[in-house]
């Protein structure tokens, strides 16, 4: 965590010497913590306050990448406990668990899905992250197989599954160009695991018993052994347990600055989960609370949208709404007598209206007003999306020399601003469209 | 040396209030039994640092009218007791709702208009159909709120209900029938913590005890706005915490109204292959709005979807599990 002011002076020589070009060394101090000058100008540091400083600039929460190809998991490095302090900055990675007890065209068919599987929303790329091979077989060649499998059907970042050292290290073979996370290292395999996992440079997870002591022991064991990059599993199941150790993590980093501790978690949602909708609603807290990996045995798109959708909601800066640029957006090719149609630069809102009077297959002008990126009834009760500001969007986007009608369509919601807009924009005739965006394509099916 | 890691427990200094919902015979009502919600003294389920003496609870929406907007999926799911308030209360409980929310919704002015009158003999006819405790909301029409709410308030009398929804633009009236015949109130406010706290100011000014209220934060579903309802509820639990007492109302989110907007759980012509089967991803969305919020704070779910209710009942069991 870093370092106050103050901390950092008493750090310091104290000599108030002036060469960093401060006037003393508790300005130059203050500098520093501000982040607004570099420790190097001070000539006189010692070899200690430089170790020390460095520490505390490592962020409380190590970022651990796993990554295959061009494709990259990133997690770890947050800064608080709830989203409305700053935000959320790396999305837990959403991987697909395959045993190596499954036949190998379905290891494949899984791995392939795993791969194209995206969907597109709020015109963001949503997708899984990877494949997490477990050796449930217990089988060491078994388990290289597999992996050489998952290898042939996709180019996916992979998590690695088995307490078995020597069956860890012929798998990281067949997972070579790629740099998975390698799981588990435990009280009793650690010291050959760690030394697989360094060698390999690959990541390590730990994984405890659920006291958090042992885990922490576990970790600095690993540590010590030449492995940085740890990822927690503290080893409890089930939504009470999870939510309580997750929670305990997160504020022991971020409030205690515990080091040992100072790493993103996975999670196995399916583990406990008595049906596919149970380890939906695992995984869902998992995405809100903190997980930095989270493993899924039943990833069938009826959950995973909904999950991708929960991790881009939680994910959203809460400090600015996902917006799109104003303007003037041609839709299926319009002409000039097609309909005119009015919205909000809320990325949400015109996605769904954009979405369907394009899947209508009617060509339409969809003008975005500024509405400082709020939905259309946010904006109309905070006077950002009203007759005025609606009628100098449309003067201001030169329509009218496009189009041959001076017919306006605004959403059914603020029906009553028909009157108003009227007045600001004579010569118009101002139609109220539904209220739902789903209902677009019946109205632009009867629309003159 | 050894790692000692100390639990981090927050020492938090206020609680949340306890609200009892419903009143048995013992207490002047008919109810077969109460609903109590509130009193944790720590964040949702950190049972290691204080306590959540009551679960979450579930209220079923129950509407006056045939729900011919609703999605097909609810239609199906439900069947013909949708075209009875009465008999789709029965088949609620049956399916282990812990409230009723009846909704008034045909004193709607764009559907149906009904007034007083028969507001009365739905609130009458439901109270008798089921034991359970009832919320009830109007149509959401200010004026028509006021008309059917009052009469609500006076035909269940003794029953300790709770009136929905009280905003700022209308909550005197609803507020006094509530006063008048021992009623509670939901207070409801656009997903913002000053707003919630000055309804609440506004309320108890008007000398309604505060273990009368509820609170209603407004909800986004999953994908609309979600993250903000969100958001709002970890603030206001946080500041009901750390002892602001005009935030200490337990909870209440209406996430299948929201939910069942949703275009994921509406339709399922046109939409993504990607996007999964509908009946799965929408029941899924609903859980997870659900589960969502009653993990940021929500005492009572108000859901649509009867696999929701068995789903988000089991969820509670295990998250009130230590
Ligand atoms: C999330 C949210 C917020 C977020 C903002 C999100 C954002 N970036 O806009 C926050 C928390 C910041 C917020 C703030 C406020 N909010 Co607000 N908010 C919501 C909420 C929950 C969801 C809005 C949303 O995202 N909807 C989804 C989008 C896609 O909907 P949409 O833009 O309307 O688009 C749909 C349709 O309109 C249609 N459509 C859109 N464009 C067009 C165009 C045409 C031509 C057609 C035909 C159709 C069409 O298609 C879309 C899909 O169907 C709603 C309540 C609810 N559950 O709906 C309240 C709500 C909109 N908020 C409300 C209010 C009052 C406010 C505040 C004024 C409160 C306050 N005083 O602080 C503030 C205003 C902001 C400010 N002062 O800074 C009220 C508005 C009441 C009213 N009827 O006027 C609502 C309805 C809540 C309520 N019931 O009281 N809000
Ligand atoms: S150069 Fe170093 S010792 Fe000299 S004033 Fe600056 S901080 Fe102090």
């Amino acid at each position: 965590m870093a370092l106050t002011g103050l901390e950092i002076y008493k750090l310091l020589p104290r000599t108030n010497c002036k060469k960093c070009g401060q006037p003393t060394c508790l300005a130059f101090a203050m500098k520093l913590a501000a982040k607004q000058a570099e420790l190097s100008a001070c000539p006189d540091v010692s070899e200690e306050t430089k170790a020390k400083l460095a520490a505390a600039a490592q962020p409380p929460i190590r970022l651990i990448t796993v990554s295959a190809g061009s494709k990259k998991v990133e997690v770890g490095n947050e800064t608080v406990l709830f989203r409305h302090e700053k935000t959320f900055y790396h999305p837990p990675g959403l991987f697909v668990r395959v045993r190596d007890t499954q036949p190998e065209e379905e290891v494949k068919a899984i791995a392939a899905q795993v791969a194209s599987y995206g969907v597109e929303r709020v015109g963001m790329h949503l997708g899984l992250d990877g494949v997490a091979v477990e050796n449930a077989s217990g089988k060491a060649d078994s388990f290289a197989a597999c992996v050489a499998a998952v290898r042939s059907a996709a180019d996916l970042p992979l998590i690695l599954m088995s307490e078995d050292p020597g069956a860890m290290a012929a798998a990281l073979e067949k997972a070579g160009g790629t740099m998975p996370l390698v799981y588990a290292a435990t009280e009793a395999n650690w010291k050959d695991m760690a030394a697989v996992a360094a060698r390999a440079k690959a990541p390590l997870a730990v994984r405890g018993t659920g006291d958090l002591s042992a885990l922490a022991n576990l970790a600095e064991s690993v540590k010590g052994a030449g492995v940085e990059d740890i990822v927690l599993d503290p080893g409890v199941r089930g939504l009470a347990a999870s939510l309580a150790v997750s929670t305990q993590l997160r504020r022991l980093a971020l409030k205690q600055n515990l080091r040992a501790l100072g790493y993103p978690t996975i999670v196995f949602a399916g583990d406990g989960a008595e049906s596919a909708a149970e380890e939906t609603i695992a995984a869902g807290q998992a995405i809100a609370k903190y997980a930095g990996f989270i493993v899924l045995d039943h990833a069938t798109p009826a959950s995973v949208y909904p999950l991708l959708t929960l991790r881009q909601n939680i994910y959203t800066d809460p400090q600015k709404p996902i917006q799109v640029s104003p303007g003037l957006y041609e839709i299926n090719s319009p002409q000039p007598a097609s309909p005119l149609l009015v919205t909000t630069n809320f990325s949400l809102t015109y996605f769904s209206v954009a979405g369907e009077v394009e899947g209508s297959g009617f060509p339409a002008w969809l003008l975005i007003c500024d509405a400082e990126g709020m939905s259309v009834l946010t904006a109309w009760a905070a006077g950002k999306f009203d007759a005025e500001r609606i009628s100098k969007a449309v003067k201001g986007s030169g329509i009218a020399d496009k189009i041959n009608h001076r017919k306006l369509v605004i959403p059914g919601f603020v029906a009553t601003l028909s009157g108003e807009l009227e007045e600001e924009l004579p010569g118009w005739e101002i139609r109220v469209g539904p209220r739902e965006a789903i209902d677009i394509p019946a109205y632009l099916k009867v629309w003159q | 040396m050894p790692v000692t890691v100390n639990i981090p427990r927050e020492k938090w200094t206020g609680a949340i209030r306890e609200i009892t919902i419903g009143a048995t015979s013992a207490e002047g009502g008919t109810r077969s039994r109460r609903v109590t919600v509130g009193g944790e003294t720590t964040l949702p389920f950190l049972h290691f640092e204080g306590q959540i003496p009551h679960p979450p609870v579930i209220a079923v929406e129950v509407q006056d009218r045939y729900p011919q907007d609703w999605s097909p999926l609810l239609l199906e799911a439900w069947g013909d007791v949708l075209q009875s308030p009465t008999a789709w209360a029965q088949k609620a409980e049956a399916l282990g709702a812990d409230l009723i929310a009846l909704s008034l919704k045909s004193a709607s002015p764009d559907g149906g208009n009904t007034g007083a009158a028969e507001a009365r003999e739905t609130v009458q006819s439901v109270l008798k159909a089921t034991g359970l405790p009832l919320i009830v909301y109007g149509p959401g029409q200010a004026e028509k709120d006021n008309e059917v709410l009052v009469a609500a308030a006076e035909v269940a009398k003794g029953e300790r209900i709770a009136l929905g929804n009280c905003e700022d633009k209308n909550y005197r009236t609803i507020v006094a029938a509530a006063l008048a015949h021992g009623h509670l109130v939901i207070a409801r406010s656009p997903i913002d913590v000053n707003l919630a706290k000055q309804l609440n100011i506004l309320i108890s000014d008007m000398r309604l005890e505060m273990d009368r209220v509820l609170m209603d934060p407004t909800t986004g579903a999953l994908g609309y706005g979600l993250e903000y309802t969100y958001s709002v509820m970890e603030r206001l639990r946080l500041a009901a915490l750390t002892g602001d007492s005009m935030t200490q109302q337990p909870m209440i989110c209406t996430v299948g109204e929201e939910a069942w907007r949703a275009k994921e759980t509406k339709v399922n012509v046109g939409v993504p292959e990607a996007w999964g089967d509908w009946r799965e991803r929408s029941v899924n969305w609903e859980v997870l709005t659900a589960t969502t919020l009653i993990e940021a704070g929500a005492d009572i779910v108000v859901l649509r979807h009867p696999e929701s209710i068995a789903l988000v009942r089991a969820a509670i069991d295990r998250l009130m599990t230590a």
